[in-house]
């Protein structure tokens, strides 16, 4: 079965293992050690990690097109933030009746709107599983559309690269727009409950931190089986030598398509995750700046591997939690810094880095001594 | 020599000292129609205003205006004042034969000259035309101006005698404009001759009216005229589309014009464009700031200023990240939108995170007056002049320069270039200024439309990527015309889509032009094709 190849890895043992490790040691530090004690994480901190979670799950979609298929994609947060979209508008449904105005079907935003009725998209998404389903298929939808015409035509490199992020920045501009009827610049936020789970109480924030881990894992099995698959070989192929891989008979722009929906689809389940977890979505989510952070993200860990993506996305974001609570002017200042150093420095990022200091002592064990390496 | 001019100096002191002390002849004239207004008869008082009126006197309209708003007063040693403001318990008062400044007066010692509502609409309707006689054409531009539409049976016979007497083209337009309008309400079917082909509202007003007049024939001849003008209405609102579309696209066409150097020619991808063009506009305040008070001379500097600032900074760029990136475009990408995000930090915590304001130079605020449905603001006039002049010696340069020819030497062909002699390095660096430099006269040039601010570069970026990329990357013209027809089509759409509607409209078909074209509009052929 080609799901469980990837096993048979050994980076991927030892990813897996991680992520398990560190969701048990989480949920042991929460639930087990009482609170006051220094090594109890408090729910706030879970509710972080989730978040976390899902920003590496986000990484790993982007790290699948750009590393793997050589497009460089900066409109990965337009996918993001549609799955999210997705989730709130699942989220907004199931407040009911207890919003502001009261009204039991029409979110508060539409009915400050004076709206009279659901917009034919709004159908729907009181259903827990159509809601979720969505999560999947309007990213994948866009993706589907988007990517049809782009690898048709064969637009590749930066020119791609131009036009993704023109499109999240038209869905950013189109979904500040009160008309749209995604609630414009403030979007979508008060949620109540999830799966008749309250969203503000510890265990639900448990939960979903472990449902973004779960995913994560889920879904870096299924990134390492397409991308150890024959037609993840293809892939490289056409990343490396695109012409040639077409020369060859491979039909390119099919497997691309098919690279880039799912992508997009991984990327609509982390914005679904993040959301319930941060409790607001808007369209700032659109902003290229947010889609070209990601790049970053994964450029800082580590391109092409999956599991730097993650590294990436957690070590970032991380340092943007410290930076922005120490010294939020030295924010820019920093990701600024990060992205040229990154580049010009690390091109392999941090896994390659690590990769490189195994390699060096296992060569420096064999070598005989005396003898030089070349690094 | 000395006492010369010691005597000079005293004929200086004595002269408007001696004029001021003894009324001349003119003035006693002028205290004597003052002194006919002070008598207790309106019908009196009114046969005054008419000899004041005829005067000629310069400051008739002076008097005038205050006796309308009670503010011709009497002092109580007998001479005409004029009360500046009268809200306080003293009032600040000038002489009304003089002007001169008299100080503060109290009320009781001021004694107004009455009127009554008979004598305050033969004020108004006096004033209005006593301007026309003024000597000073723009004076009497504006009065006529005011007349539209307020002609009424007393002024008609004074109006058309001014219409023969009067030189300037423009009011004799006016006037004559003004009086067709009187006759039209009076019911004259010629009138609406006249009119027909106006656009100044005031002549649509009283069309519209006259559209429901009992007179079958005026009403038919009414609507016939209107329909006429709004034929002509719509043609200089399209005018002014177009002119608005143009102004916009030149300045997409400033703002993606560097970039069709760097990305376009040398094929270098620079995020941090926006932010050099930020750091035009910033170098125009800077400017502005170093010298207060010539705000226009400031402007003329900036723009070598803004130029060298922006090609520093981007040669900078150029040295310290992207040429050790060559042949990795998206990793310059992200280099760049790096550079671009400190840049904008720099500046946040550097200068402020507010905007600052940019004075508009004298000679480049108000507007021209084409017509009375269509006036071209300046500011944006001289920026579409000001982006022609750049594009067209950015032209030159890589046509007709030794450097243009290097440039596009290296582009083709890297090493053939290098073993002619040419030193790539040299001509990379040089490009590469050329082009961050145009930013930043962009910046300058935006600095007059826009908020000056730190987010001013981000802006602009996206936008300047698709004028470049559905122009045809490496083609200077395609960014030209791809610039001013985005901007066109974008002022067309903003009418019935709103303005944020019009914008996402056509990014979309840029999308989706782009995939029908990848290559642009005006695609490179032959070798600079290839790679």
């Amino acid at each position: 079965m080609w799901l469980t190849q990837p096993f048979n890895e050994r980076s991927t043992q030892l990813f897996i293992g991680v992520l398990l490790a560190a969701m048990t040691l989480v949920t042991l530090l929460h639930v087990v050690v009482p609170a006051g004690h220094p090594l109890h994480v408090n729910a706030y901190t879970v509710n972080l990690f989730g978040k976390y979670l899902s920003y590496a799950l986000l990484a790993v979609a982007v790290d699948l097109v750009w590393g793997y298929l050589g497009i460089l994609s900066l409109g990965h947060g337009a996918f993001f933030a549609i799955g999210g979209y997705a989730m709130g508008m699942y989220l907004m449904r199931q407040i009911g009746d207890r919003g502001t105005y009261g009204d039991p079907v029409l979110p508060d935003f539409m009915v400050f709107l004076s709206w009279e009725s659901l917009p034919w998209y709004w159908l729907g998404f009181d259903m827990a599983w159509f809601g979720f389903l969505m999560v999947l298929l309007a990213p994948g939808a866009l993706a589907l559309v988007f990517g049809f015409l782009a690898f048709r035509s064969r637009v590749t490199g930066v020119y791609l690269s131009i036009i993704t992020q023109a499109l999240t920045f038209a869905l950013m501009l189109a979904f500040y727009r009160n008309e749209m009827g995604f609630g414009g610049s403030d979007g979508l936020t008060d949620f109540r409950d999830i799966l008749g789970f309250n969203l503000r109480s510890n265990e639900t924030r448990l939960g979903l931190f472990l449902a973004s881990g779960v995913a994560l894992g889920a879904s870096y099995l299924l990134c390492r089986a397409i991308v150890g698959s024959k037609l993840g070989r293809v892939c490289v192929a056409t990343r490396d030598a695109e012409a040639r891989t077409r020369f060859l008979g491979y039909r390119v722009e099919r497997f691309q398509l098919f690279v880039f929906v799912v992508s997009a689809m991984l990327a609509g389940l982390a914005g679904a995750l993040y959301v319930p977890q941060v409790g607001i979505i808007n369209p700032s989510e659109f902003s290229p700046l947010f889609s070209i952070e990601i790049v970053l993200w994964v450029a800082l860990g580590g391109r092409a591997t999956l599991y730097g993506a993650v590294i990436g996305a957690i070590l970032v974001n991380y340092a943007k939690t410290v930076f922005t609570g120490v010294m939020p002017d030295a924010w820019l200042f920093a990701l600024g810094g990060m992205f040229v150093l990154v580049t010009v420095f690390l091109p392999k990022g941090v896994a390659g880095l690590l990769a490189y200091r195994f390699k060096r002592r296992r060569d420096e064990s064999d070598a005989a001594p005396g003898q030089e390496v070349t690094p | 020599m000395r006492s010369l001019l010691l005597l000079w100096l005293l004929v200086l002191l004595v002269v408007p000292l001696t004029a001021h002390a003894q009324p001349s002849a003119d003035d006693e004239a002028a205290i004597e129609l003052l002194e006919a207004l002070d008598v207790d008869s309106f019908p009196a008082k009114g046969e005054a205003i008419d000899a004041i009126v005829a005067s000629d006197d310069e400051r008739a309209r002076g008097w005038l205006q205050a006796l309308l708003d009670g503010r011709l007063q009497r002092a109580d040693d007998g001479r005409f004042v004029i009360v500046l403001d009268n809200s306080g318990r003293d009032w600040p008062v000038e002489d009304a034969l003089s002007g001169e400044d008299l100080g503060e007066m109290s009320r009781r010692d001021l004694d107004r000259i009455g009127i009554n509502n008979a004598l305050r609409n033969q004020l108004r309707s006096v004033i209005a035309v006593v301007d026309l006689y003024s000597p000073n054409v723009d004076q009497r531009r504006t009065s006529a101006e005011r007349l539209l539409g307020e002609v009424d049976e007393d002024l008609a016979g004074p109006i058309e005698a001014l219409i023969e007497e009067e030189e300037d083209a423009r009011v004799r337009q006016r006037l004559t404009l003004a009086l067709a309008i009187h006759r039209l309400e009076q019911g004259d079917i010629q009138a609406v001759e006249h009119l027909d082909g106006s656009l100044h509202s005031s002549a649509r007003i009283a069309l519209n009216r006259a559209t429901s007049s009992d007179d079958e024939a005026l009403a038919q001849a009414a609507t016939a005229a209107l329909a006429n003008i709004e034929q002509n209405l719509r043609l200089n609102r399209a005018a002014e589309t177009l002119y608005f579309g143009l102004s916009m696209g030149s300045v997409l066409v400033l703002a993606a014009i560097g970039l069709a150097i760097t990305f376009g020619v040398m094929g270098v991808i620079n995020m941090a464009h926006g932010e050099l063009i930020m750091l035009g506009a910033y170098t125009t305040w800077m400017m502005q700031q170093l010298l207060p008070g010539q705000p226009g001379l400031a402007l003329i500097l900036a723009i070598p200023a803004g130029f060298m600032v922006a090609a520093l900074a981007g040669i900078a760029i150029e040295r310290s990240v992207i040429q050790f990136l060559k042949g990795r475009p998206l990793e310059t990408l992200l280099a760049t939108f790096g550079v671009s995000l400190i840049l904008q930090q720099l500046v946040r915590t550097g200068i402020s995170p507010l905007n600052r304001t940019v004075v508009t130079p004298e000679w480049m605020s108000g507007s021209v007056a084409i017509n009375d449905a269509l006036s071209l603001t300046l500011n944006r006039m001289y920026v579409l002049g000001f982006a022609l002049v750049v594009f067209a010696a950015l032209m030159l340069v890589m046509r007709r320069t030794r450097l243009g020819l290097e440039v596009r030497a290296v582009t083709q062909n890297r090493a053939m270039a290098r073993s002619m002699g040419i030193r790539a390095t040299r001509v990379d660096i040089l490009t590469f200024g050329l082009g961050s430099g145009v930013a930043g006269l962009a910046g300058v040039a935006l600095s007059q439309l826009t908020n000056v601010g730190p987010n001013l570069g981000q802006n602009y970026i996206i936008d300047s990527f698709m004028v470049v990329v559905f122009g045809g990357v490496g083609n200077l013209w395609g960014t030209l015309v791809a610039g001013l027809s985005l901007g066109v089509i974008n002022q067309v759409l903003e009418p019935w889509a709103g303005a944020v509607l019009a914008k996402i409209i056509v990014l979309v078909f840029i999308i989706l032009f782009i995939q029908k074209r990848p290559r642009g509009l005006f695609p490179q052929k032959g070798r600079a094709a290839e790679g």
